[in-house]
């Protein structure tokens, strides 16, 4: 019992570190990809590390007006990101508290970390943080249903809502990876994941036009070590995202036990499919634009089509 | 033992209503509200107790109502909604001490809330239908006097109208359905009526339910029948806004609840299927609403519809699996509607008496005008920040544990196989996912401008803490926020017994025990206090990480310096250029312009000498209820024009009198020959 208790500690340890500093690599690697297929050079891979530490070490300053909540907001983000890390399947199925990891759990916590960076961006008393933590609300509402629905797909096939008995379900069916429900599933999380973590067409995370931005916008006037904290918990997300679309689509690789070369096999997968993933991404964002703000809707309405689509179809077909 | 309990209870309500209206002015708001804080305890462990032992404690007496009588017993289902009623009347009495002190401790409200506090603790104990009906109209009427105690403001008499007239419809429904029910089930008491429900042919039974639907789902503020709740709770004092959101609108659920599993014994299919339709429509209606609104009041009563429409849709759900036979998944998800009413209690009737203290300290409700309050009234925008993080249902608050909860019992059903059922499901998971996100959004607004940022007048700048009685008070509605969000495993079973008794168990427990939440038979299980720890384990690993970095970096102070925020290079930043309510809504109402379907009102004037020129430009937008606008106006209007017909009839003169009497007599003579 307590070997096990201290592999799965383990196993959330790797992942929290991993995520930390994953995260920043494959948002490094997202920014080169985009640079090379602009046909720019573009900055190192490990960039995004280096920003963070240099900032980590700068002065604190706060916007005149703020109050405490501006400070606090990017620790919320950063334990709401971790607290979803830890438990999350991602190197292995067996995560500490993995009988607790709910797909509703991870969901909300991730609701919690937005509800904070706009409560962030509001407290500034400025037309910028509202209106980048006004947009952020609108398309994380519009967001939700898709989400919701397409996780409930997701459950409704695997008759369980915890994610690494989903994970594990998938896993001992490889037959699943076929059907139509999943390819349906997978479309609608794909375009919650580019909302949900500001990529184009959405938001575009390298934008500081004033009219454009949402994300940025939000975080205007973060400066130093709370800016990176900001900037470290978004990345996380953008690592803890790619990774759960990455092992409840293709789970292979995944660690099914806590001895550590198969830990060490699933995290070299695991940063294979991310990295795969943020790579497709990438190529695909240098060849789109960022959609006018009201068009989003539409993309997210879609995106709850196919996940209503994709619950149905699960339903009807034996 | 119990039974005289809760009758103290009642007693010591009744004598809080008498204080309040015998005592001199200083005294009487004291006085009534010791007496009604401790009715709300005493009916609390009365009912604490029903829960806690499973049987029902009855009562009656043939002297208080003349030929009926009055028949009282309090089951685990009443006891469930007597606690709700117990809880929020406690803190809302509390707070009217402080409420009281600067206005507002007139004779008639100091009386009249006691009373209006016994009569929400008196509804689920009645079991017959004269006694029902006694308490439900002192339960309308008593809240409809509260409101009328703000009188010399027109919104409020215009509230009030909507509030009189869809309440005695709502009435008058209810009781031709018990009659109904009553005539063809041979008895007036519940027991004698549940008894004989096989007796009562199912075309009766069928206009039974849905004329008790009508008049209950009114009371809930189930869209379309709702108008009346956005006027009136936001114009309520707030005392008495926090006991109809939290208190009296789950009244409406139990009627439904008690009338369509109780006495009709489960029914058919297509009631619960209705049910659940008009929950999901109230959860989207209320949810979107909720989003648009800039009046902190009303973005408040309309989110309680939505969460209504979220525990309408748990019920209809679990009503739908009793009647296809799934026993245990239909107990599932009324346990689920139960523990979402439960928590919305706790947080709508904090969210209301904290809105009550901003509304006292800054002269104003509309958002548009507040701005800055965290650093004026900490303590009450803790409170309401709790309260909002746990409506947002944001782990480890409340509101995530019933959503969990409901999100299961969805999620479960589908294994009931039937596309109607099917249906629902899919469509309450997407009404709760939408309104979640709508919430959130409405919440990140209501906090956001509210609390944060620079004060928009000087009303809002010079607003200070409220009352210490108002934070109490307050603040005993956000610690369930935090309690039952953390421990749920704490009160969920006893909610448990109360589903049992609604259904008609008892049947095999769908949860398992323990602190958290756990699905029998099943892996999903949440452990909202290992979440919790290891947020705040993150919160503290975040902090220390960046203090080491910032003390090895620098020689700096810790604490941060301030700077003036960007403003494109301008050098003043005033609160008029802060983002508004209206502003942060603007994208969510484009989003739904047709279900909002806003005014707007644009007028520029131009100067005479060219028309290039604007002398001036005003833009007036305003959100009405597209649904009082569509289906209530033009029955208002025929009704207005009906009565100018009737007036024209009686024009007062009386030669014209003296024709219709005469007309009359012939008209007689003539029918009887």
């Amino acid at each position: 019992m307590s070997t096990s208790l201290l592999a799965s500690a383990g196993v959330s340890a790797i992942q929290l570190g991993a995520a930390a500093t994953g995260g920043p690599l494959l948002y490094g690697l997202m920014a080169k990809v985009r640079a090379r297929a602009e046909g720019r050079a573009g900055a190192p891979v490990r960039q995004p590390l280096l920003d963070l530490w240099k900032l980590a070490g700068k002065e604190r300053i706060h916007a005149g007006h703020s109050s405490v909540v501006l400070p606090l907001a990017p620790l919320v983000l950063i334990a709401s990101t971790a607290a979803a890390v830890v438990i999350a399947p991602l190197i292995s199925t067996g995560p500490a508290l993995g009988r607790t990891s709910d797909v509703f759990v991870i969901v909300f916590l991730l609701l919690l970390g937005s509800v904070a960076v706009a409560l962030g961006g509001l407290d500034t008393g400025t037309a910028f943080g509202g209106m980048g933590a006004s947009r952020a609300m609108t398309i994380g509402a519009l967001t939700e249903p898709a989400l919701l629905v397409a996780v409930l797909a997701l459950s409704i096939q695997a008759g369980t809502s915890n994610l690494p008995g989903i994970v594990s379900a998938t896993l001992a069916h490889p037959g699943w990876a076929a059907p139509p429900e999943r390819v349906l599933a997978l479309a609608a999380l794909v375009i919650v994941v580019l909302a949900e973590t500001g990529r184009i067409p959405v938001d575009n995370p390298s934008t500081h036009l004033e009219l454009t931005m949402i994300h940025e916008a939000m975080i205007l006037e973060y400066a130093g070590p709370e800016l990176a904290l900001v900037t470290l918990g978004e990345t996380m997300r953008l690592g803890l995202l790619l990774s759960l679309l990455a092992n409840l689509f293709f789970p292979w690789g995944i660690a099914a036990t806590a001895s550590i070369p198969r830990l060490v096999l699933g995290l070299a997968v695991l940063a294979a499919k991310t990295a795969a993933i943020a790579g497709v991404i990438a190529v695909a964002e240098v060849s789109a634009a960022k959609l006018r703000l009201f068009r989003v809707p539409e993309i997210l309405s879609a995106a709850f089509v196919l996940s209503v689509l994709a619950v149905v179809t699960g339903l009807v077909l034996p | 033992m119990s039974a005289a309990l809760f009758l103290s209870g009642l007693g010591l309500g009744v004598a809080g209503s008498l204080a309040g209206a015998a005592l001199p002015a200083r005294a009487r708001v004291p006085a009534a509200s010791v007496l009604t804080a401790g009715a709300c305890t005493t009916a609390f462990a009365a009912a604490a107790g029903v829960l806690a032992s499973g049987g029902a404690v009855t009562a009656s007496s043939a002297q208080i109502l003349p030929l009926t009588g009055v028949t009282l017993s309090l089951d685990p289902l009443g006891a469930v909604f007597v606690i709700t009623a117990a809880a929020v009347g406690a803190a809302a009495s509390c707070y009217n001490v402080g409420y009281a002190a600067r206005g507002g401790g007139s004779r008639t409200a100091t009386a009249l809330l006691p009373l209006f506090i016994t009569s929400l603790l008196l509804v689920p104990a009645a079991a017959s239908i004269a006694t029902f009906m006694a308490a439900w109209e002192l339960m309308a009427l008593s809240s409809l006097l509260l409101l009328l105690t703000g009188h010399r403001r027109r919104e409020v008499r215009d509230a009030a109208q909507w509030y009189a007239v869809m309440t005695h419809a709502g009435a008058a429904a209810i009781l031709l359905a018990f009659v109904l029910i009553g005539a063809h089930a041979g008895g007036q008491s519940f027991a004698a009526i549940r008894a004989h429900a096989g007796a009562v042919p199912p075309a009766v039974r069928s206009l039974a339910f849905v004329l008790a639907l009508a008049g209950f789902a009114s009371k809930a503020g189930a869209v379309p029948l709702h108008v009346w709740l956005p006027r009136a709770h936001p114009e309520a004092p707030s005392p008495v806004s926090a006991l109809m959101s939290g208190a009296m609108v789950n009244l409406g659920i139990y009627g439904i609840v008690r009338t369509g599993d109780g006495l009709l014994r489960g029914g058919e299919m297509w009631w619960w299927l209705a049910v659940a339709g008009l929950g999901v429509t109230s959860a989207l209606f209320g949810g979107i609403h909720a989003a648009a609104s800039s009046d902190l009041k009303r973005l408040l009563a309309y989110s309680t519809a939505d969460n209504m429409g979220l525990v309408l849709t748990g019920v209809g759900v679990a009503g739908a699996l009793a009647v296809t036979g799934h026993r245990v998944l239909a107990a599932l998800a009324m346990i689920a509607a139960l523990f979402q009413l439960v928590n919305h209690s706790a947080f709508k009737g904090c969210l209301f008496l904290a809105a009550g203290s901003v509304q006292r300290a800054a002269g104003t409700r509309d958002l548009d005008s507040l701005g800055g309050l965290l650093r004026r009234l900490p303590v009450t925008a803790a409170l309401f920040g709790i309260a909002a993080l746990s409506i947002c249902a944001l782990p480890p608050f409340s509101g995530f544990a019933s959503e969990w909860l409901l999100l299961q019992g969805f999620l479960r059903g589908f294994t009931a196989h039937g596309a109607a059922t099917a249906t629902a499901l899919l469509a309450g998971v997407a009404a709760l996912a939408l309104t979640g996100g709508l919430t959130a959004a409405a919440f990140v607004k209501a906090f956001g401008i509210g609390f944060l940022g620079q004060p928009r007048t000087p009303g809002a700048a010079a607003a200070g803490e409220a009352h210490p009685a108002m934070t109490v008070g307050t603040a005993l509605l956000a610690v369930p926020c935090l309690v039952l969000g953390v421990v749920p495993g704490a009160v969920v079973p006893l909610l448990a017994r109360a589903a049992a008794t609604a259904l008609g168990g008892p049947w095999p427990d769908p949860l398992q025990a323990g602190p958290g939440l756990a699905i029998a038979g099943s892996a999903d299980v949440i452990q909202p206090v290992l979440l919790a720890a290891a947020l705040l384990a993150g919160l503290a690993l975040a902090w220390g990480l960046v203090r080491l970095r910032a003390r090895a970096g620098a020689e700096r102070g810790h604490r941060a310096r301030r700077a003036e925020a960007w403003g494109c290079g301008r050098e003043l930043q005033t609160a008029r250029m802060q983002y508004t309510a209206t502003s942060f809504a603007e994208p969510l109402q484009r989003v739904f312009d047709d279900v909002l379907r806003p005014d707007h009102d644009l007028d520029v004037s131009h100067l005479a000498e060219s028309r290039y020129f604007e002398q001036a430009i005003t833009y007036r937008s305003r959100i009405d209820d597209a649904i009082e606008r569509g289906a209530y106006r033009p029955l208002t209007a025929g009704v207005q024009r009906w009565g100018e017909v009737a007036r024209r009839a009686q024009n007062g003169s009386v030669h014209r009198y003296l024709g219709y009497g005469f007309a009359a007599l012939v008209i007689l003579l003539v029918v009887l020959a």
